[in-house]
């Protein structure tokens, strides 16, 4: 950094940061797309180098090679490598069990989703009408996804079939000894080892985040929701109906009234991670200044008071306090008797009111955390920095702004970015404090105070409009991820230019 | 010396001012609480309109009413074993995949890193709605079983605290035991893992209070079945209901409220040591 960087003011400081930013951006973005060419070279190299593989294993490979193109492992046995042998030729064989018996039937119905509605059929023996299912298209959406998950692994492990194949052909022909299956079964303890701890969970990874995560991305192209839903009823591919719909189209082509809650409720949750993040740190860092200071006793006494408050479970502090502040709350009845007010204060049903209540409620929450943890962080500083900030004449709210809190921004950032990210889909604050409340005709299925997260819970669970529930939680994803890169390179940008001491 | 003297005026002013704001402080965060435990000995029934805090009878009328009236005992049991079951799967779960990430290199770890930090930005529940219908078609909603698989499954992301402990456990000492002969499972069991005592309890600790204060997946879940509530849904769905909150339920409330967390503050101000030592040594690594 040059001098005249060094000679602005703070305020002068962040605004030169600040139009920085904002003039990398372009760049950086064009940066972005310029890397693009070379990523997919890269790419294609990777993919051409698995064909050259596979060439070379049927250009060099023997009989034994070649068979296992087709019986996968076929090689391996012929050269007494049993356990990787079998396992192959046992994973070949259960998967064109599951295509032949399973995967297939709901594979080829992809398109469609199902055609067969059901139908009630008359039974004779018992004497009243059954319903016969056909076809359902919630099963062929999930199944054909499992079943292209599973085709996709069978491609890799075929991959690594023919390798394997190759390689252990080569070993026998350099006389080099090839490992057996006890040499691979220690290999699992030792240089295999992350195979071994990673697979159960990704698996329960794969099963339970990701597959679900492909699904709900499919469904949100269909017209999933209560009155198409199996087995009952089909639901079809509707294209892009219902980005449409988000961001202006209107349901069914008539009112605005979706496009504009989205257009709330996305603000709303960018205003409320960022409060709710900035207040709880900063008011959690004056807390913890004021109990550190030297000369205040019973340090010790004023923390535990408000660990305690983190130990009672967070949702019975914020029910409990949904109780007080509501509208026939304890808070307004006792006002109401004292004769302070004459008309209940709609703390938690009024939009701008009950943000502000739920940011407060948030802080009172939220302080005890960030407490515990500058208070860590604030005895690491070293006590000279302050001596010669003193010795230099500066007051205690100089040596904060130009020690303290730099200082704890360096070291807090990780923090302070899983804490935005975690704000972003704050479920429990918002809904248990305002989630019973009903929502207003202005807004579909939404209060004012409602986030993407629980406004997709309200969605889902109130309205059963599932394909659109979706279309809200792509969105929430990629607000996420924007906001997050854009706080990444930020905070990164900012470590390199002003490296701490 | 004027001076000095006036500096110590302005010191003893200034903490005298700080003590003010500390009490306040304390104030405000413990009356709340003081509150909560003063209404559920609340021995009259009151109903949403009452206006006043101290019990014209002071009773144990609403512990009572709680165990006696209400399903509490059974959420209360469901909870507790939803929480150790994933407690257990959890911690073992999360110290796999951490000391994996840490201190293993392979080909993979960068890109399952990055893998799990773009699938932690989609909205848990966009997933949930899905699992729900997987849950639906082997039997598993309303069921206990299918909210453990649904906690437990994805405790792998979690595994960034736990990792940042590893990583300051100095490798000299996976070294020495590789030069003696270690497998890198006897490195694991024999050395890392005595020494992460403090982060274990750490994970623990979290995955066991977790499920208390669920409500999203497990009200979801479990929708229409009272019987498998968990505690936060269980009381949610009191106070959504008007003829119940008229009947005394807050005080009921309360009561529950207090009996849920005994357990839990004893055992964080327990292990409080521990849960600083994770939040302040995983999450802030410059």
């Amino acid at each position: 950094m040059d001098l005249n960087y060094l000679k602005m003011s703070p305020l002068g400081k962040f605004l030169f940061n600040f139009k920085n930013f904002f003039k990398r951006l372009p760049s950086s973005f064009a940066a972005f797309f310029k890397a693009i060419p070379k990523k997919l070279y890269k790419l294609w190299l990777a993919f051409a180098g698995i064909f050259v593989n596979i060439g070379n294993a049927a250009k060099d490979g023997d009989w034994k090679t070649r068979t296992s193109f087709a019986v996968m492992g076929f090689g391996l046995i012929c050269r007494k490598q049993y356990l990787r042998g079998i396992l192959y030729l046992v994973f070949e064989i259960l998967f064109i069990l599951y295509m032949v018996f399973f995967g297939w039937k709901y594979l080829v119905k992809m398109g469609s989703l199902g055609e067969g509605k059901q139908v009630e059929v008359w039974d004779e023996v018992e004497g009243v009408y059954k319903p016969v299912f056909f076809d359902n298209s919630l099963l062929i959406l999930l199944y054909s996804l499992l079943t292209i998950f599973i085709m996709v692994a069978f491609v890799y492990m075929w991959y690594q079939n023919v390798k394997g194949n190759l390689l252990s052909q080569q070993f026998v022909e350099a006389r080099m000894h090839l490992p057996t299956a006890k040499d691979d079964i220690h290999s699992c303890a030792d240089e295999n080892y992350h195979k071994t701890l990673l697979s159960v969970p990704m698996l329960g990874l794969v099963v339970f985040t990701i597959l679900p995560i492909f699904f709900m991305i499919f469904v949100a192209f269909t017209n999933f929701d209560q009155y198409h839903y199996p087995p009952g009823q089909l639901f079809s591919w509707v294209g892009l109906e219902h980005f449409e719909t988000v961001l202006g189209g209107g349901i069914s082509g008539g009112s605005k009234i979706f496009a504009y809650t989205f257009a709330e409720v996305l603000l709303w949750t960018i205003v409320w991670a960022f409060f709710a993040t900035f207040t709880n740190y900063i008011l959690g860092m004056v807390v913890a200044i004021l109990i550190n200071k030297k000369g205040v006793k019973f340090k010790k006494l004023w923390r535990t008071v408000l660990v305690i408050t983190i130990a009672v479970p967070q949702f019975v502090s914020l029910m409990f306090m949904s109780q007080l502040l509501a509208e026939q709350g304890l808070i307004n009845n006792l006002l109401l008797k004292w004769g302070w007010i004459d008309e209940a204060i709609p703390f938690l049903t009024d939009g701008t009111l009950a943000k502000t209540m739920i940011i407060i409620v948030n802080v009172w929450i939220g302080i005890p955390y960030s407490m515990l943890i500058c208070t860590g962080i604030l005895m690491n500083i070293p006590e000279d920095l302050y001596e010669s900030a003193r010795i230099d004449g500066a007051g205690p709210v100089r040596a904060y702004i130009k020690i303290t809190l730099p200082y704890m921004l360096h070291v807090t950032t990780p923090y302070l970015i899983t804490q935005f990210i975690g704000n972003l889909n704050n479920f429990n604050v918002i809904f248990l404090l305002t989630g019973a409340i009903p929502a207003p005709m202005e807004l579909y299925y939404a209060n004012h105070t409602d986030l993407l997260i629980t406004w997709l819970y309200k969605i889902t669970l109130r309205a059963k409009e599932y394909g659109l529930a979706s279309v809200i939680g792509i969105f929430t994803f990629v607000v996420v991820a924007v906001l997050s890169l854009i706080f990444y390179n930020r905070s990164k940008s900012v470590k390199n230019e002003e490296e701490f001491m | 010396m004027k001076r000095y003297r006036s500096k110590k005026v302005s010191e003893r002013i200034s903490l005298t001012l700080i003590y003010t704001v500390l009490i306040i402080i304390s104030l405000i965060w413990l009356i709340p609480f003081l509150m909560l435990i003063i209404l559920s000995f609340r021995g009259e029934t009151a109903g949403m309109s009452a206006d006043y805090l101290f019990p014209k009878e002071w009773s144990f009328n609403s512990y009572v009413r709680l165990f006696t009236e209400t399903k509490f005992l059974t959420w209360y049991g469901n909870t507790m074993l939803v929480s150790i079951v994933v407690t257990v799967f959890q911690t073992i779960i999360v110290l796999m995949t951490s000391y994996a990430l840490s201190r293993l290199r392979f080909k993979m770890r960068k890109p399952l890193m990055n893998l799990m930090l773009i699938l932690g930005m989609f909205p848990g529940f966009l997933s949930m709605t899905a699992v729900y219908f997987v849950l639906r078609e082997i039997g598993l909603t309303q069921n206990l079983l299918g909210l453990i698989l649904v906690y437990s499954a994805s405790s792998a992301m979690q595994y960034y605290i736990c990792k940042g402990f590893f990583d300051t456990i100095p490798k000299s000492l996976d070294e020495a035991a590789r030069i003696d002969g270690a497998s890198r499972h006897t490195v694991f069991l024999k050395i890392i893992l005595p020494l992460a005592k403090p982060i274990i309890i750490y994970t623990i600790l979290t995955a066991f209070i977790a499920p208390w204060g669920e409500y999203m997946f497990s009200s979801f879940i479990m929708q229409n079945n009272p019987d498998k509530y968990t505690v936060a849904v269980g009381m949610q769905s009191w106070l959504n209901n008007a003829t119940l909150m008229s009947d005394g339920y807050f005080s009921i409330f309360c009561a529950a409220a207090v009996i849920v967390s005994i357990p839990i503050t004893a055992l964080f101000i327990w292990l409080q040591r521990y849960y600083v030592e994770g939040i302040t040594g995983g999450s802030v690594k410059g």
